[in-house]
C-alpha cells in the first residue's frame, strides 16, 4: 500500500512554541525555529532534508489534534 | 486532489488564545466547538464561561456566550435554561469554581436534573490567581499556599467531585477524560459529544471532568505536564465512565 | 377590570408581577417573606412558560435570575435582609451586565440576624448600590397595597427600560396587610419592546456576549461612565415623592413605606391640635426626589426625618437641601413599629422646640 502523502501549515504567529507538535510526530516533520514570532515565542516549523514539506509527512492530523492553539492545518492527499 | 483535513473548527473565532503555551483550556474549547458544529447546534448553543484563567473562553466561542460570576455558571445556566428549553447550554468551569465556591450551585443544579451540559477543567491549581491550593490538588503538590506541598492533616485531601455527583440522582452521565495525549484528546471528544448528545435527548444533567495540564503554575514544560498528568494525577483521579445511564 | 381584590401584602407582589409578565422567580425561604415564594411556586405552576425554582441558596436565586434575564424573560427574586446581603454579588453583576430583574427585599430588623420584626435598616444597602462597584439600583418604597401592586409593575418597566436592576423595598408589615386593591390588566408579553441584546442563541445573526469583565482599564472607564450617564438619565426621569398637607405647613415629616403610614396618622393628630405639618414620602429612593425637598425648603425651614432606624435617608434629605432648612430627627430602629400617637408627639414636641407656634 502506498504510504499517504500529507502536508502542514503552521501558523507561526499563532504557534507558542510549546513543543507538544513536535513531541507527537510519528515521522518527526516538526522542529521548533531559531528565530522567534512577533509574541516572543519560538515557533515549530515543518522540517525535511530536501522539500520540507515533502518530507515523510502522512498528514495523520496528530499534530494538530494535540496543538493548543491550533496553529496547524493539515492537508492530505 | 489535495484536501484540508483540519483546520479551525466554526465555532472558535479566528483569535489568538490568551492562554499560556501548552495549556490544556484551548485544546479543551477547540473540542467543544467542534462536537458542536458535528450535531449541528451552533446557532442554539449558549455558552456560560467561568471566572478565571477560562472567563475569556467568550472571545474564542462564536456562539452566544453569557459570563457568570465566580462559582455560579450552574445557576446562571439553569435560569437560562428554563427560560429556552429548547436551546443547548453548557457551562465551563475550573477546579476552584466547580468544586469550591460553586460546589453548592452545582450539586444542586445536578440534583434538579437541569438539563444543561458541565465541562469541568481540572488543573489540580488556581491558575489565572497565580497557582494557589485547588480542592483537587494533590496530596504533595506544590502550591503557592500549600508550601512544602498539599498536606491532608493541614489542607484536606483533593476532592473528587465527579465521583460525588454521580451519587446526585439527577446526573445521567458524567466522565472523566484529560486532554495530556492523542488518545486521551480523542476520548474527550468523544465524552463530551456524549455529553451533549444526552441534553440534545433532554436526558438530564452530564458532565465531563477534564484533566488538564497547566504548564505555567506546575512550573513544567508541556511535554512534562503531559506525562505528570499520566503519572501523577490519573492516580488521583482515575480516567473513567463515572456514571452512564444513557445506555 | 377595576374589581377591587382583598389581598396579603406579599401575594399582591406576587400577583402584580405575574401581571407584568414576569415569568421567572427564583427564591430561598426567609421570614417575613416566604408568602412571595409560596404564591409564585403556586401561580407559576398555573401559567404556560412559567418557571418557579427553590433554589439551594439566596446567590443561586439571584444567578438563576441572571442567567433568565439574558435568556430574554421578566425575571424576579425575593428576600428578606440577611438574605438580600448574600444577592449583593448578583446585582452588582446584574448592573455591571446592564440587565433587567426585580429584588424584592421585605426589610427586617438587623444587622446580623436581627429579627423579624418590620425594619428600614437596609437603606444604605439599597440607595447606595448595596454590592462592591461602581452603580446604583433603582429602589421603589411602596407604603400600601395599592401602591405594592402599582410599583411592581413599574419595577419590571424600569428594569427593562434601564437594561438595571430594581430593588422594591418593601417591610413585613407591609408583607402582611390585607389590603384592597385593584391589579392593573395583564400585559401582553408579545407586545413588549423587543430586546436585541439576549442570549437565545446565534440564528441568522453574530453571536453575542454578556460580560462584565474588562481588563483594560480605559474601556472600563469608559463602561463606567456609560453607566453614569444612564444613572444621571434616570435620576432626571423618576424620582417621585408623595406630599400631603403640605400646602401651609411649617414643618414637614419626610418618611417612606410604611414609616410614612405611621407618619400620617401622627401628622392628622398634630393637625387636629392646630399645628401646620405636612408629610413628603419618597416613592422612589434612588434616585432619590431631592428636587421636592429642595423646592419645599423655600417655605418650609424645619423638616423631620422619620425612619425606622437609626438615621439612614436623612442624609438624602441633608443632601438635597444643602442647609437650606434644618433637618431633624425621629427614628426607631430594630423593628419597633412607632404608634401614630407616639409620632404626633414627637411632631408636637419639635413644633413647640423651634418655636414654630409663634410666627
Ligand atoms: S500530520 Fe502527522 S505526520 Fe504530518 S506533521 Fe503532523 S503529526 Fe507529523
Ligand atoms: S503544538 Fe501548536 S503551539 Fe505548540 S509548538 Fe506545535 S504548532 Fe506551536
Ligand atoms: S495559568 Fe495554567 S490554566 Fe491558566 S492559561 Fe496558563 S497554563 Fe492555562
Amino acid at each position: 500500500m502506498k504510504p499517504k502523502k500529507g502536508r502542514i501549515v503552521i501558523d507561526s504567529r499563532l504557534c507558542k512554541g510549546c513543543y507538544l507538535c513536535v513531541s507527537v510526530c510519528p515521522n518527526e516533520c516538526i522542529g521548533i525555529s531559531e528565530e522567534s514570532n512577533e509574541k516572543g515565542y519560538h515557533p515549530a516549523k515543518v522540517i525535511g532534508t530536501k522539500d520540507a514539506n515533502d518530507r515523510a509527512c502522512t498528514g495523520c492530523t496528530l499534530c494538530a489534534v494535540i496543538c493548543p492553539d491550533i496553529a496547524i492545518e493539515v492537508y492530505r492527499g | 486532489m489535495e484536501e484540508l483535513v483540519f483546520t479551525r473548527p466554526r465555532y472558535i473565532k479566528k483569535a489568538p488564545f490568551h492562554y499560556c503555551p501548552g495549556c490544556g483550556h484551548s485544546i479543551i474549547h477547540r473540542l467543544v466547538a467542534e462536537v458542536i458544529e458535528e450535531l449541528g447546534i451552533g446557532e442554539k448553543t449558549i455558552g456560560v464561561p467561568p471566572a478565571g484563567c477560562a472567563v475569556l473562553a467568550y472571545d474564542y466561542f462564536d456562539v452566544d456566550m453569557g459570563e457568570a460570576p465566580h462559582g455560579r455558571g450552574p445557576a446562571l445556566a439553569t435560569g437560562i435554561k428554563r427560560i429556552l428549553p429548547d436551546r443547548i447550554v453548557f457551562s465551563y468551569q475550573g477546579d476552584g469554581d466547580i468544586a469550591a465556591i460553586g460546589t453548592s450551585e452545582t450539586i444542586h443544579t445536578a440534583n434538579r436534573g437541569e438539563n444543561i451540559t458541565v465541562i469541568f477543567v481540572n488543573n489540580n491549581c488556581y491558575g489565572m490567581t497565580g497557582g494557589q491550593m485547588a480542592p483537587t490538588t494533590l496530596l504533595g503538590q506544590n502550591s503557592t499556599t500549600t508550601p512544602g506541598g498539599r498536606d491532608e492533616n493541614r489542607d484536606g485531601p483533593p476532592i473528587d467531585l465527579s465521583e460525588m455527583l454521580a451519587l446526585v440522582r439527577g446526573t445521567v452521565y458524567i466522565e472523566r477524560t484529560a486532554v495530556n495525549s492523542i488518545r486521551n484528546i480523542r476520548n474527550t471528544k468523544k465524552a463530551i459529544t456524549k455529553a451533549f448528545k444526552a441534553q440534545i435527548a433532554g436526558l438530564g444533567f452530564s458532565l465531563v471532568e477534564i484533566l488538564s495540564p497547566c504548564p505555567t503554575n506546575w512550573k513544567m514544560s508541556s511535554t512534562d505536564s503531559c506525562r505528570w498528568i499520566d503519572e501523577s494525577v490519573m492516580q488521583t483521579f482515575p480516567l473513567k465512565v463515572i456514571k452512564d445511564e444513557i445506555g | 377590570m377595576d374589581k377591587k381584590l382583598l389581598m396579603r401584602g406579599s401575594q399582591v407582589i406576587g400577583e402584580a408581577a405575574i401581571r407584568a409578565g414576569c415569568r421567572f422567580y427564583a427564591g430561598y425561604p426567609i421570614t417575613p417573606q416566604n408568602e412571595i415564594p409560596e404564591f409564585m411556586s403556586g401561580a407559576m405552576a398555573d401559567l404556560e412558560g412559567g418557571t418557579f425554582i427553590q433554589a439551594e441558596s439566596e446567590i443561586a436565586a439571584i444567578n438563576m435570575v441572571i442567567g433568565a434575564s439574558m435568556a430574554g424573560a421578566r425575571a424576579m427574586t425575593s428576600s428578606s435582609s440577611p438574605g438580600i446581603s448574600l444577592k449583593q454579588e448578583g446585582i452588582s453583576f446584574l448592573a455591571a451586565l446592564e440587565l433587567p430583574a426585580v429584588i424584592v427585599n421585605v426589610m427586617r430588623g438587623g444587622p446580623g440576624l436581627g429579627n423579624i420584626a418590620p425594619s428600614q435598616g437596609d437603606y444604605f444597602q439599597a440607595t447606595r448600590g448595596g454590592g462592591h462597584g461602581d452603580y446604583r439600583s433603582i429602589v421603589l418604597a411602596p407604603a400600601h397595597g395599592q401602591e405594592l401592586a402599582d410599583l411592581t409593575r413599574k419595577a419590571f418597566e424600569y428594569a427593562d427600560r434601564y437594561r438595571t436592576p430594581v430593588m422594591i423595598l418593601a417591610d413585613g408589615m407591609m408583607g402582611q396587610m390585607m389590603e384592597p386593591v385593584v391589579f392593573p390588566d395583564p400585559i401582553n408579553l408579545d407586545e413588549l419592546p423587543p430586546k436585541p441584546w439576549v442570549l437565545d442563541g446565534a440564528q441568522g445573526r453574530p453571536s453575542r456576549i454578556i460580560k462584565s469583565l474588562i481588563l483594560d482599564t480605559v474601556e472600563m472607564e469608559e463602561h463606567n461612565w456609560k453607566l453614569d450617564r444612564k444613572y444621571k438619565i434616570i435620576s432626571g426621569e423618576i424620582p417621585h415623592a408623595e406630599t400631603y398637607m403640605t400646602e401651609d405647613a411649617k414643618l414637614v415629616v419626610v418618611a417612606y413605606g410604611t414609616a410614612a403610614r405611621i407618619a400620617r396618622g401622627g401628622i392628622k393628630r398634630a393637625r387636629e391640635m392646630g399645628l401646620k405639618v405636612g408629610l413628603l414620602r419618597p416613592v422612589t429612593l434612588w434616585p432619590f426626589p431631592d428636587r421636592a425637598i429642595r423646592e419645599m425648603s423655600r417655605l418650609v425651614k424645619d423638616f423631620m426625618v422619620f425612619e425606622m432606624n437609626t438615621g439612614q435617608m436623612i442624609d438624602d434629605v441633608r443632601l438635597s437641601l444643602e442647609g437650606r432648612s434644618n433637618v431633624h430627627f425621629y427614628g426607631r430602629p430594630g423593628g419597633i413599629v412607632s404608634t401614630p400617637d407616639e409620632i404626633g408627639k414627637a411632631i408636637s414636641s419639635l413644633y413647640y422646640r423651634q418655636h414654630l407656634k409663634e410666627d
